[in-house]
């Protein structure tokens, strides 16, 4: 057997041990491997795993005997190959360049692992994150002689569409003072940018162990919403920037493209994209999409501002459970420049099965359905790191007159796959406890072809106070109210179902045949959206409101001419009905202005009916 | 990349300390490596084979292909074979039957190696895939119409005892091409399924004239049960090299899933693991995708490998872990219904669960036509209204229903008659696509909101009224393959100028010969 060459990972040079002290492997099961003769080895500690270096974490010591989760296919290993440890836990590498990067589960960029082993994932290798060969062009912000503190802004480089702000590690805490600054000009991101007065030398980029959330200032109060251009989510279930969603489904019913369609319209600076376990063509469809697609706001290529993490089903399983991490300290960096970031997780079911694959082959004592007992923990340790806060050093920034950052966001929303669709199971409840919206898609909505399947009944959100202010202020002071009547107008289907299910449509009431007709005009005309249309795909929240708006008025007009005897039938034989539904496709500009004409029109006829 | 190069001496062992269900524990063994392969000797001296499931100390488990029945622990042996399990690939492997570990077994010429691969395989460089978007004609109404199949996708059947999931299958091979007319190479990897139906199989590919294009796996009930745990790995890799190294179209067939996953859990259960669902093992999802995952297209390849497996729902239950957690591995799902099946209806495809998340990339103008995607919704959503009626219709009775949602109650019968149960005939895209407009006249115009664009184009008129009843109608057998030949001609001219690699070129013509 020949050794591959030995490559130490590169945040670690320093701390490898040497072939004296390295372990040996005494037992192999699967990706778990144990080896003996680890003094000294930390948990969590990543280690290089037999002849073919392959990157494995501690998870369990005892004595000097560690257990260790192997990131790659352990096939052919050998009891007694070394073990050696790096002496660090697992950590990304953070900088610029992240911005359109996708790695697997490690960080490892997927364009250098095909450059290096071709179509397939081959072992053993270990990548930069970043391109040593870019340069950044890079303005200093600070100056010489400036007092250092965690956070501090040094300078910028631009990024695609944004700023990047290069900053002063968490670790180093209050340090001094600037001894030296580059000057404007093109840099790499290894070369040395700042020298402190206690010697320490910074460049444009830092590491960080993904299991540890990155510190801030303080966590704020969420209140603005997170704006989606989805209909049933900005409207009925909306959540907060900073807040955290999970979107629980069977198999069929949408979750990918819903969580594609959030990435690709979400109203935030950055996206970080986790697939976690999924399929390998979803991440070639989004790598080929966003490319291609514009950012709304900024008018640039989609990818330019997201960051894909891809570590499909068939990878190594405890790369996949690091994955989640990787992408939620990605994500955390560019909050600490002040940037609303939203984080996709698709899907997090995947990162449990992970968790409870690597239990299974510890043997642990099993919590719910095979579960490690610890489930809740992790999850709830998980979807705390998100949240809207003021940045690490951006309050001393403000206090020595430098540029404010402002806040900064992490927005979550996790896909959850329950088995079997039975939201019983401990992914969902446990999920359930610690986020703030449920949006639950419905296998009856997508047999049907009703998309997004979002049920209407089972969702709920827990953001509606905290948000509700910033839609009177910014969209119409009776949002609230118009969003509260239609859904209880959808309630209100509900029960008349039951009566229709037992004595037959024709048997209702006039009016609440036509409170039926109004139901269904709100689930087609607006809560149904085509994630495929040009146009539909994204909902600007003011047409949001113009749409429901219209649909509630004409309810309204329904009910008063019902009153006035006019058949509901005489109503519907009106054009009305197809002019409301072709609004969702009519392009937003025009779609408003061709409300502010419908709306009287609707009136003018339907008053304008003759009774009979 | 060569991980394993095996060594030039191997110890024999014949120190086993237990034997277990399907494992033996070998003690005192030196060096084993984790997923190597073992030659066990039996006391009469015939051969079986092995791999290690897990090494500690010198302590290996190994898991016995053939079954550990007559294994002893004084005179049997295990020899350490140092390297993981392979499979020789070829071309020459088309028109073979081989046994579920890919020795062949039809007394045919020893093949001649052209690689040895790893049968686990590595998994595909997401950034190095290529988006599937190529329209796969299968003839079929139920999927070219509602789930359209394309080129790279892994789309399993659900089935259940006694529903004919074996004829769709059969069906589908016969019939399937792409619209370049390149024909598909088919690997089929029959797993515990019984020898009527493997001689099923072969028979429908003799009849189709297709068995040259055929490697047979068979990995027949009565075999070991164990083996099929390589059985579609083998498969697999012989699909990998025939896609990606000779460029070919390879139609995938694996039949029974279900029985593999029993095999995967038989062995978890000899290693005394902790069970995940219904006994299966935790890392199920795990194993499954590393089956499904390898299906798709490479960027630079001219290959593809499509997967169709056969996964049978133990008592029609498709929240079943193993129906579950295949359907959040591949790309939808063709699911058959007993209702169907037992009104006489073939293919009794229950279009309502049914999903091809492909579909989208793979239909519309210059692929199948402009109106497709329109179309299929508003099928389905007329379908889905018409069977939620009939549940109406139980309690209510039809009487008490409006006129309109009558006209959809008949939508739905003609619907399932006509467009689903097409019997064993195959259909164009535009018959298909036709018939659905034909289907849509029972109901009132007004109601076809989600074709708006396209009636004006597609909607019958009066007079078209014999021509779009005789595409309706099935066309005798002469007539199809008289009609698909000049198509496939036609396809093939059209596609003359399209590159095929040279060894593909042999094959069809060693096809034709």
């Amino acid at each position: 057997m020949s050794p591959q060459t030995k490559e130490a990972p590169p945040y670690a040079e320093d701390t490898v041990a040497s072939d004296e002290d390295s372990g040996r492997i005494i037992r192999i099961t699967g990706p778990v491997v144990v080896a003996e003769h680890m003094t000294g080895s930390r948990m969590y500690d990543i280690v290089r795993v037999g002849n073919e270096s392959l990157m494995g974490e501690i998870i369990k010591l005892l004595e000097d005997t560690a257990t260790i989760q192997v990131y790659e296919e352990t096939s052919g290993l050998h009891v007694g190959e070394p073990v050696t440890s790096t002496g660090a836990p697992l950590t990304v590498e953070l900088g610029p360049g992240l911005l359109t990067s996708v790695y697997d589960g490690i960080q490892r960029p997927l364009s250098f692992l095909a450059e290096r082993s071709g179509d397939f994932i081959g072992r053993g290798m270990s990548i930069d994150p970043l391109s040593e060969d870019t340069t950044w062009d890079w303005t200093p912000v600070a100056a010489v002689g400036d007092e250092v503190y965690a956070g501090k802004v040094l300078g910028t480089v631009p990024e695609g569409p944004l700023v990047h702000r290069i900053m002063v590690p968490p670790v180093h805490g209050a340090a001094g003072t600037i001894k030296s600054l580059a000057p404007a000009g093109s840099y790499h991101i290894h070369d040395v940018i700042a020298t402190l007065s206690d010697g320490a030398e910074l460049t444009m980029t830092q590491r960080w162990p993904v299991r540890e959330g990155r510190p801030y200032e303080r966590k704020l109060d969420p209140s603005r919403p997170f704006v989606t251009g989805m209909r049933v989510l900005d409207t009925f279930f909306p959540i907060a920037l900073g807040g955290n969603a999970i979107i629980p489904g069977g198999f069929g019913t949408g979750k990918t493209v819903t969580q594609q369609s959030l990435a690709k319209w979400a109203d935030v600076d950055i996206i970080v994209y986790v697939g976690c376990g999924e399929r390998g063509n979803e991440m070639t469809e989004v790598l080929s999409e966003f490319p291609e697609l514009e950012d709304p706001r900024s008018g640039a290529p989609l990818m330019e501002r997201t960051v894909l993490v891809a570590n499909t089903s068939n990878m190594p399983v405890a790369a996949r459970e690091a994955s989640i991490y990787v992408g939620i300290t990605l994500a955390e960096y560019y909050r600490d420049m002040g940037y609303s970031v939203a984080m996709m997780a698709d899907s997090t079911s995947r990162w449990g099965e992970a968790l409870r694959e690597v239990s299974g082959r510890l043997e642990e004592m099993p919590g719910e359905e095979g579960y490690p007992a610890y489930l809740a923990t992790r999850l709830a340790a998980f979807y705390e790191r998100c949240g809207l806060v003021v940045p690490l050093g951006s309050v001393a920034d403000e206090s020595h007159n430098a540029e404010a950052r402002g806040q900064g966001s992490v927005t979550m929303v996790g896909a959850v796959s329950p088995a079997g669709g039975d939201l019983s199971e401990p992914m969902t409840q446990n999920s359930l406890r610690v986020t703030g919206a449920f949006w639950a898609l419905d296998t009856d909505l997508a047999h049907q072809r009703h998309f997004p399947a979002i049920s209407w009944t089972k969702s709920y959100t827990l953001f509606l106070g905290q948000v509700s202010r910033w839609f009177s202020d910014n969209v119409a002071n009776d949002w609230a109210t118009i969003r509260e009547r239609a859904m209880a107008v959808l309630q209100k289907e509900i029960e008349l179902q039951e009566i229709v299910q037992l004595v037959g449509p024709d048997a209702l009431p006039e009016a609440e045949k036509g409170t039926m007709e109004v139901a269904r005009m709100i689930r087609e005309d607006f809560l149904q959206q085509f994630a495929f249309d040009a146009v539909d795909a994204y909902c600007p929240i003011e047409k949001q409101y113009a749409i429901l708006d219209t649909i509630i008025q004409f309810g309204d007009e329904i009910e008063a001419a019902i009153g006035r005897g006019v058949l509901l039938s005489t109503i519907l034989n009106l054009p009305l009905r197809g002019q409301i539904a072709a609004l969702k496709t009519t392009p937003h500009e025009e779609a408003l202005k061709r409300i502010k004409e419908l709306v009287p029109e609707i009136h003018n006829q339907i008053t304008h009916l003759e009774v009979g | 990349m060569a991980r394993f190069i095996a060594p030039l001496t191997t110890t024999r062992y014949s120190t086993l300390e237990s034997v277990a269900g399907p494992l033996i524990i070998v003690q005192g063994v030196s060096e084993a490596a984790y997923d190597e392969v073992v030659e066990i000797t039996m006391p009469d001296g015939t051969i079986r084979s092995g791999q290690v499931l897990e090494v500690e100390g010198d302590n290996a488990v190994v898991q016995v292909y053939e079954g550990t029945s007559g294994i002893d622990v004084d005179v049997t042996s295990a020899r350490f074979m140092g390297e993981v399990a392979r499979i020789n690939v070829s071309v020459e492997l088309l028109g073979r039957v081989l046994d579920g570990t890919g020795k062949p077994i039809d007394g045919g010429q020893p093949i001649m190696p052209e690689e040895r691969r790893d049968i686990n395989g590595a998994p595909i460089n997401p950034i190095r895939r290529d988006q599937p978007s190529d329209f796969i004609e299968t003839g079929v109404s139920a999927i070219d119409g509602l789930n359209t199949l394309v080129r790279g996708q892994k789309l399993p059947i659900f089935t259940a005892s006694g529903l004919p999931a074996n004829e769709l299958a059969a069906l589908i091979v016969r019939q399937a091409r792409v619209l370049s007319g390149e024909e598909f190479a088919i690997v089929f990897g029959a797993m515990g399924i019984t020898n009527r139906e493997a001689s099923y199989f072969v028979q429908s590919f003799e009849e189709s004239g297709a068995l040259d294009r055929v490697v047979f796996f068979r990995n027949l009930a009565d075999d070991p049960t164990v083996e099929r745990i390589l059985t579609p790995r083998c498969a697999l890799t012989v699909a990998e090299y025939l896609a990606f190294t000779c460029e070919m179209q390879v139609l995938v067939v694996l039949s029974d899933m279900t029985n593999y996953c029993e095999a995967l859990r038989e062995i978890s259960t000899a290693r005394e693991e902790v069970p995940g669902r219904r006994g299966y093992p935790g890392y199920l999802y795990t194993d499954l995708s590393t089956i499904y995952e390898r299906a798709g297209r490479i960027k630079g390849s001219n290959g593809s490998i499509t997967q169709l497996p056969i996964v049978s729902m133990p008592d029609d239950d498709i929240t079943h872990p193993i129906p579950d957690l295949t359907g959040y591995i591949t790309e939808g799902q063709i699911v058959l219904s007993r209702g169907l099946h037992r009104r006489g209806l073939f293919p009794p495809v229950d279009a309502l669960p049914c999903l091809s998340r492909l579909m989208n990339s793979g239909i519309g103008p210059g692929k199948t036509r402009e109106d497709h995607s329109a179309l299929a919704n508003q099928l389905y959503s007329a379908y889905a209204h018409g069977t939620e009626l009939r549940r109406l219709v139980a309690i209510i009775g039809e009487e008490a229903l409006s006129a309109t949602d009558r006209s959809f109650l008949r939508f739905a019968d003609a619907f399932e008659g006509e467009f689903i149960a097409q019997g064993a005939t195959g259909r164009t895209i535009t018959e298909t696509l036709d018939l659905g407009w034909k289907l849509l006249t029972i109901l009132p115009i007004e109601e076809l909101k989600r074709v708006q664009n396209f009636i004006d184009k597609y909607y019958p008129k009066e007079g078209d009224d014999a021509e779009t009843s005789s595409a309706a109608k099935p066309e005798t057998k002469e007539e199809r393959d008289a009609r698909r030949l000049n198509e496939r001609a036609e396809a093939a001219s059209k596609a003359s100028d399209k590159v095929v690699s040279p060894e593909a070129r042999t094959i069809v013509n060693r096809g034709g010969q």
